[in-house]
């Protein structure tokens, strides 16, 4: 039974009225506590005195490195980091799960650290270098961590995977696979409902030992 | 040249797709163009939408269409069934009229230019309603089962009621009895992979990229639901991110995605909120259910009394097997079993791994272990002392069957020899331990399937069929199955699935994939052997079609389950009740394994899944309005890589001459069958207080 922490998004609607979209509870940096009380406009409509219904055409430029090439791009301000990966730049090797910061499929490295891109938004991280599912092979070879989920099994639909390998990447590298247990424990931010556990877990285990 | 590839271990064909985030899904199919559809659900359970402000919400930025009842286009619905969807009732047609049956139904759909621009504007659409309190307790006296009417048919697959003897004298007579209620939570699927629809139009043709476990019923329905003839509509699903049932059927999604398309003249994408999946497309039912059984003192089953009723909504009558396995599972003359519904303003119910069984089993063998404990007999004992010798329920001997294998070889690795028979005898430090055991069954199905075959001049083949793979490894198996037939290496195999313009496949579920989809794809590439014995060598592909299905004799004549047995070790915190589950043990009697490796990987999935339902899964519906309070990822518990200790699935040699050709009998849903009741009789073993109701939480043994 996770211990993770509830997000904002159930607690934000309204049954009749307006309801506040959960990015915009993100942009003004409120969080669960801000959800629940008033429609609140988007940060660009706010600041420019249109009307909350009128919403924002607003973007604003984001240069990103992602998998080594830069990239400029024109962005939503309440897009997130995952919808940009996806929508916009077509990478959909990286999944949205849950888009609540719970299930882990949208794991990427972001500045070498684990994150879940469904719930930092793209306007946040001018300048960040990103690492994705798709930048992880080296001239056609797999990366150690890829090809040991293939020869532990460590996935079945296949869904969670990507998630699962930037997520097992990020634990090597923080020094959390030590043991079974001590990967257990970290990997559970990241959830496979086919239940690979134990190959996923003996997949980073191979993988740490030969890093 | 043979290669013998079927028994092999091989990794999944598909692995390298997989880990390097090649593999599509129907959300990654983006297409030039295409504008995003979000869905505006009913915030009111039951009633009527009295108007919706649409005017503000079409001037917002990006915004190019907002479909509601009042303006959507008059569907012709024309009727169209399979068989996994509900036998009576109609499927809810969406867009059509201002009644809402249930919380979330689609009352709205907003279609702008980007993702954010159309959750933007769907939050901000105001829509009123006249409501009423909606009906979703079950315990709600104004709740009224009935008898479905597909089971009322003498020679129903699913009857509502069944007998021999009479089982009900027999249990008043007999001198040791159980009678019990067990209760079992409403759970939801919960793939990792929300049901997502990229629809597209070429004039009157439609192409869906769309998430499905039947692609060529997906075709069939939305061809049904927009009056267009079914070669019109493709559907396209070469990756399904896990399903466990909620994909079987098309959702009303699906046709509001080729709604907007249509609209818009855009190709449009609908991926559901994970939310939306709490209520849009199907849980496995509450059910609530009376096992009560009888025996003689040295422990032989005289009765049987099982009923149960599982919840519906109140436009179609969704059945599952939930008393089916009760009726051979055990030696006993006297039988009695009753199954009924209960219509709620709820969305339909479907199927959900182990459907039916997973959750009658658990009562059967949760009364088993409580009889054991009156008896003083050793629980896998008891089983033995009842093991028949044929199906007593259809009179027809077993096609194969080794439960008892099963129980002594899990038995076995397990250590049940260690196990103090005692309840709370047996601690771990402070913690109280339990063992506890369980056996499990499920059908061998199988359904009438086509596949193609094709011999390529490069001396490679490739076989095309409108299956899926849902996870399981059905690319790996079926690649095994036409190599060892053509007598190639696997990796001169080229297996593609998923497209309903391939040849025609059952449903992917009911653990018939290998058995149905296996055997064509065997008889294609015989066909396509003969096909080149008899034509010239001129360079040219061969090609040839086959279709495989069940021998009517063979089903007349056997009953054919697969069955296993499940052990598991819990570990109970008497000062605050927190349960852990230390390690399992199942061992499984399937017939021929056709990839050892995949075939552990998805039997542990599935016990993974019981632990879930064991321990975790529990969807909670508001009383006032049917909303899902725990609509979401991190308040639906469901089992996490911490809560996974040491698991180990064992297959027992099984050969059955007459199943099919191939001798399978198909391990997805078994694999969840049986590990919620072996956990339950654990935490009796380790606390002595009985559990019968699921999950099994924190609070129910608390006061141990």
């Amino acid at each position: 039974m996770h211990e993770l922490a509830d997000s904002s998004g159930t607690g934000a609607e309204q049954p009749d009225g307006p309801r506040l979209v959960r990015r915009e509870v993100l942009a003004l940096g409120g969080g669960a506590a801000l959800a629940a009380t008033m429609p609140v406009s988007a940060p660009r409509a706010a600041a420019t005195g249109t009307s909350p219904a009128a919403g924002s055409t607003a973007t604003v430029p984001v240069r990103l490195v992602v998998n080594g090439r830069e990239v400029s791009v024109e962005v939503d301000p309440r897009r997130s980091l995952l919808d940009v990966l996806r929508e916009t730049l077509g990478l959909t090797g990286t999944k949205k799960g849950c888009n609540q910061g719970a299930c882990g499929a949208c794991t990427v490295l972001l500045n070498g650290r684990r994150i879940v891109s469904c719930l930092t938004l793209a306007a946040m991280h001018e300048g960040a270098e990103i690492k994705t599912i798709e930048g992880l092979e080296t001239n056609g070879e797999l990366h150690p961590l890829q090809a040991a989920f293939v020869e532990h099994d460590g996935l079945q639909c296949g869904f969670c995977t990507p998630g699962q390998i930037m997520s097992g990447i990020g634990c090597i590298a923080e020094g959390h696979a030590a043991s079974p247990d001590e990967i257990r424990f970290w990997m559970s931010g990241n959830i496979c409902r086919c239940g690979a556990y134990p190959g996923i877990v003996a997949a980073v285990a191979d993988a740490a030992k030969r890093a | 040249m043979t290669t013998n590839v079927i028994g092999n271990p091989l990794p999944r064909v598909d692995g390298r797709a997989k880990v390097t985030g090649a593999a599509r899904y129907a959300a990654d199919f983006n297409q030039g163009g295409q504008a995003y559809a979000v869905i505006v659900g009913a915030t009111v359970g039951l009633g009527r939408v009295t108007g919706i402000e649409t005017a503000p919400v079409e001037k917002m930025p990006g915004v190019v269409a907002v479909i509601t009842h009042r303006n959507a286009p008059r569907l012709p619905y024309a009727p169209h069934k399979s068989y996994i969807d509900p036998a009576t009732g109609e499927r809810l047609h969406v867009l059509q009229d201002d009644q809402v049956r249930f919380y979330g139904q689609p009352v709205a759909i907003v279609v702008a230019d980007t993702l954010d621009q159309a959750e933007r504007a769907a939050a901000a659409l105001r829509v009123s309603y006249t409501a009423e309190r909606p009906l979703v307790d079950p315990a709600d006296p104004k709740a009224r089962p009935v008898v479905p009417e597909a089971g009322k048919q003498p020679d129903a697959r699913l009857p509502a009621d069944t007998a021999r003897g009479n089982a009900d004298s027999a249990l008043a007579d007999a001198p040791v009895k159980v009678d019990a209620i067990y209760e079992i939570a409403r759970e939801n699927h919960n793939p990792m992979e929300p049901h997502a629809t990229v629809a597209a139009w070429n004039g009157n043709r439609l192409t869906l990229w769309s998430k499905s476990q039947f692609v060529v019923n997906e075709q069939a329905e939305i061809a049904a639901v927009f009056g267009l003839p079914p070669e019109n509509v493709q559907v396209i699903c070469p990756f399904i991110g896990g399903a466990f049932g909620t994909s079987l059927r098309t959702w009303p999604h699906v046709t509001l995605a080729a709604m907007a398309a249509r609209q818009v003249e855009r190709p449009v994408k609908l991926v559901l909120t994970r939310k939306q999946m709490f209520f849009m497309t199907g849980h496995r039912p509450r059910t609530l259910q009376r096992m009560a059984l009888g025996a003689t003192a040295d422990g032989k089953l005289t009765s049987i009394v099982h009923e149960g009723t599982g919840e519906t909504s109140r436009y179609e009558e969704f059945m599952e097997a939930l008393t089916s396995v009760t009726t051979f599972l055990y030696s006993t003359p006297n039988v009695r079993t009753r199954y009924r519904l209960l219509p709620l303003d709820i969305g339909t119910p479907n199927h959900m791994r182990g459907p039916g069984e997973a959750s009658g089993v658990f009562a059967l063998e949760c009364a088993v272990d409580e009889l054991s404990y009156k008896l003083g007999i050793d629980p896998i004992d008891l089983r033995r002392r009842n093991e028949p010798a044929i199906d007593e329920g259809e009179n027809k001997p077993f096609s194969s069957r080794s439960l008892m294998k099963c129980h002594d070889l899990a038995a076995e690795r397990f250590g049940w020899s260690r196990r103090l028979p005692v309840p709370r005898s047996m601690r771990d430090g402070r913690l109280l331990v339990g063992m506890g055991m369980a056996s499990a069954s499920y059908p061998a199905f199988h359904a009438p399937a086509n596949a193609r075959a094709r011999l390529l001049p490069d001396g490679t083949a490739e076989v095309e069929v409108a299956a899926s793979d849902m996870g399981p490894g059905t690319y790996t198996s079926m690649t095994q199955v036409a190599a060892e037939t053509l007598g190639l290496p696997v990796e001169r195999v080229r297996l593609s699935l998923g497209r309903s313009d391939y040849p025609p496949a059952p449903s992917h579920g009911g653990s018939w994939t290998m058995a149905s989809v296996g055997s064509a794809i065997r008889a294609a590439c015989m066909a396509v052997q003969e096909e080149a014995a008899r034509r010239p060598q001129d360079g040219r592909p061969v090609e040839a079609t086959a279709s495989a299905q069940r021998d009517p004799d063979v089903a007349a004549r056997f009953s054919m389950h697969s069955f296993g047995a499940v052990f598991a070790e819990v570990a109970v915190d008497p000062d605050v009740g927190t349960i852990r589950l230390r390690r399992a043990v199942g061992a499984y009697g399937i017939g021929r394994v056709v990839n050892p490796r995949l075939a552990r990987s998805q039997c542990i999935g599935g016990m993974i899944g019981g632990i879930g339902m064991a321990l975790m899964e529990r969807t909670v519906l508001d009383p006032r309005d049917g909303r899902p309070v725990n609509a979401h990822m991190a308040d639906y518990l469901l089992p996490v890589n911490l809560d996974i200790p040491q698991l180990e699935a064992h297959f027992v040699e099984e050969i059955d001459p007459h199943v099919n050709a191939l001798g399978v009998k198909g391990l997805g849903e078994i694999a969840l069958v049986g590990m919620a009741p072996a956990i339950a009789n654990a935490v009796f073993h380790a606390t002595g207080k009985r559990v019968r109701s699921l999950p099994i939480r924190i609070e129910d043994v608390l006061s141990v």
